[in-house]
């Protein structure tokens, strides 16, 4: 969500400053929403017909959603977030792989601590 | 007060406060302490310094700030309710379940602290956005990052930690208000809930905060000992990876906070390991600190009383928490007065000095006169002393077996040892009457000729916040800087620049409307908590809807800004010009 915000904040408007207003360029024409929204709803529809015909087995639905969810959070960054290589994104994208590191040594971390502590606590 | 108590309350006789009441002192102390004092002393510094030393003329997002200043201030106002309505929480400064939950605190302190918390926590996780934003963005040109002031640097990592570890703070909050109003189970025994995972949660916020609040201390040592040092800072370089590694560190060590809760030796020899690595990065800031002073030519201003006696006293925190970073230790010391002795030497001897030193640093800077230099000296030598005195013997208890958080204790042999603490928080109450004279003694004199800070450079400062009048101009610079050296403001004077460049064609400066908005935001927030805590669901409602319609409102409103007029920044500077002349001229 913050980044989400941080994204969408008209350029330089709110910053009052003359200097480097450089934030968040590239805000995507109609056509690329209209890719990214087309997209995201065939992505998510796909989803829902891999569940819903069961013409995978579980362990092939399982993979498949995963697939599909992947591909959509990929979307989602370049079509709604403009996330891509170009020089000006590069703060976007060092943020966004911070983010990613934190959240992931937060969740690896309490997963280790939770089942070695449940394991040891015999919680469970 | 609490030390008083425990002088007191020996053998048969009770002291003076009663257990109930006890418990509620140390969870507000707790509270206050770190959320009110600390982060809000920090943020205060971090608007006032942060924007003049990297050359801006404001904050990225002048509201968003405003609005976090109101959102913290009502969180506060809601502590101090507790006081004169219902109650406080009992249950700590963290309110571990299960005695947070319903089934053990049925009374409405817990939920004080709950929203208490989560208010002030919408404030704070704003004001990290912001200053990262400010600082990403508007560096004065030519300020490229290894030309960044220490401060700044610090200020920036703060606000990193800030993003990435207050959501879990609210999630972790959240999860417990929604045991305690919805009756669910996340923390609980019942219904499949785990009480650990609150702990490993809170931590995972609560070890980061805590250098949240340290780094910018270290921040400010490292402006002030080169200033008053006359050197520039010893390894510029490696203090700006120091701060970065304890950064990313400091997100890497929450389980030491429990190590006693179960988890295997993996667990514990992981965690253990990578708390004593930060102690590393910590050392190469002290040591680049002691060369920076190490042929200097000191000036022993009040300033630099603070900061020795940091280096001292941090020290030894430091080296007491390496001792319980190792697991085996932990077992022994958790818990104990030990623990308590460790954290008041890193937070007193590190926090707090780093952030008084920061004030008689600055204060010229923000009020335009030096506050009084030989009150500050007596302040801190009763803050010095009366810290050992109090502290110390917190350790030896702790070796001797006495938990924290006791109401009353039977065993003789502590009692010597609880005398001395008592003398020690005497002698820290006097240095607090002494900063308060100091400050009476301040304003008494601010109009003084030798008080007055007309050149805006009391100290021979190095960095660009020296370069502006005393208080500054509400838009700091009238031409922005262009910066060429680590030491923008000191290259300047050795090199004969005029930073501010006087006389030059000034422009009309673009500057945000005052608003009432924040307040407006700030005052719903605390209808908001007060009506939830007492369960008033309707007033909560209109709380709520409030403070989004008042965001919502000053989203749309286009009307935020204005221009101070060419004419206006050439007359105050001017001004400003003709009163360093004078003082030339003298």
């Amino acid at each position: 969500m913050d980044l989400r915000f941080l994204l969408r904040l008209p350029g330089g408007h709110d910053l009052m400053s003359t200097q480097t207003n450089s934030s968040g360029e590239s805000h995507g024409s109609v056509s690329s929403y209209l890719i990214g929204f087309v997209l995201a709803v065939v992505l998510t529809v796909l989803s829902f017909l891999v569940v819903s015909t069961h013409s995978l087995s579980p362990m092939g639905t399982l993979a498949a959603l995963s697939m599909l969810a992947l591909v959509q959070v990929l979307v989602h960054l370049h079509y709604f977030l403009h996330m891509g290589g170009s020089s000006e994104q590069r703060w976007n994208n060092i943020c966004f792989v911070f983010t990613v590191a934190f959240v992931t040594i937060l969740i690896v971390g309490t997963v280790f601590i939770m089942t070695n502590t449940t394991m040891h606590m015999m919680s469970r | 007060m609490m030390r008083t108590q425990l002088a007191l309350a020996y053998a048969g006789n009770p002291g003076y406060l009663p257990p109930h009441h006890y418990d509620q002192i140390f969870s507000a102390h707790g509270t206050i302490m770190i959320f009110f004092l600390a982060m809000a002393f920090m943020t205060g510094l971090f608007n006032f310094i942060v924007p003049l030393q990297i050359g801006a003329r404001d904050v990225a997002f002048p509201f968003l700030n405003n609005l976090s200043f109101w959102m913290t201030a009502a969180a506060f106002i809601l502590v101090n309710v507790s006081l004169f309505i219902g109650e406080f929480s009992q249950c700590g400064w963290l309110a571990y379940p299960p005695l947070s939950e319903t089934q053990f605190s049925p009374g409405v302190g817990v939920d004080y602290y709950i929203w208490a918390i989560q208010i002030s926590g919408v404030g704070t996780l704003l004001t990290g956005v912001n200053f990262f934003v400010t600082i990403v963005k508007m560096r004065a040109p030519g300020m490229s990052w290894m030309k960044v002031p220490v401060f700044t640097w610090t200020a920036f990592c703060s606000s990193i930690l800030i993003m990435v570890s207050f959501p879990v703070l609210t999630v972790a909050v959240a999860l417990l208000g929604l045991d305690r109003y919805f009756g669910m189970h996340f923390f609980t025994n019942d219904g499949g809930g785990n009480q650990m995972m609150y702990l490993n949660l809170i931590w995972a916020w609560g070890h980061p905060e805590v250098y949240i609040l340290v780094i910018p201390a270290f921040g400010v040592f490292s402006e002030v000992v080169p200033a008053f040092s006359g050197k520039p800072l010893f390894g510029y370089n490696t203090m700006v990876y120091a701060t970065c590694s304890i950064m990313v560190l400091s997100f890497l060590v929450w389980a030491h906070h429990f190590f006693t809760m179960g988890a295997g030796p993996d667990v514990n020899a992981f965690f253990g390991i990578a708390t004593m690595i930060i102690s590393i990065p910590t050392g190469v800031k002290l040591f680049n600190w002691l060369f920076t002073m190490y042929k200097g030519r000191i000036r022993f201003h009040a300033c630099m009383y603070w900061a020795v006696g940091f280096m001292v006293t941090f020290t030894i925190g430091g080296m007491t928490g390496v001792m319980m970073a190792i697991p085996g230790s932990d077992f022994v010391l958790h818990n104990s007065l030990f623990l308590i002795a460790h954290f008041h030497n890193v937070i007193i001897g590190g926090v707090y000095f780093g952030y008084i030193c920061g004030m008689n640093f600055w204060a010229p800077k923000v009020l335009g006169f030096k506050l009084n230099e030989a009150w500050s000296k007596r302040a801190f030598w009763f803050w010095l002393v009366g810290f050992y005195f109090a502290f110390m013997p917190l350790y030896v208890l702790g070796f001797e077996g006495m938990t924290r958080r006791m109401n009353h204790y039977d065993n003789p042999a502590w009692y010597p040892w609880m005398l001395v603490a008592e003398v020690g928080a005497v002698l820290i109450l006097l240095g607090i009457v002494c900063q308060l004279v100091q400050l009476y003694v301040s304003i008494r004199d601010c109009n003084l000729p030798e008080n007055r800070d007309v050149s805006g450079d009391p100290w021979n400062g190095r960095t660009l916040e020296w370069s502006t009048s005393s208080p500054p101009p509400v838009y700091n610079f009238a031409i922005v800087p262009h910066v060429h050296s680590i030491d923008a403001f000191m290259h300047d004077k050795e090199n004969g620049i005029d930073t501010r460049q006087a006389g030059a064609q000034y422009e009309a400066i673009h500057m945000p409307k005052n608003t009432v908005a924040g307040i407006a935001a700030g005052l719903f927030a605390l209808i908001f908590g007060f009506a939830a805590v007492w369960y008033i669901w309707w007033l909560a409602v209109v709380g709520l809807v409030g403070v989004i319609a008042t965001v919502i409102a000053r989203s749309a409103n286009k009307d935020v800004d204005f221009y101070i007029p060419a004419e206006e920044v050439a007359r105050i500077e001017n001004e400003h010009t003709r009163k360093l002349m004078a003082q030339a001229a003298e």
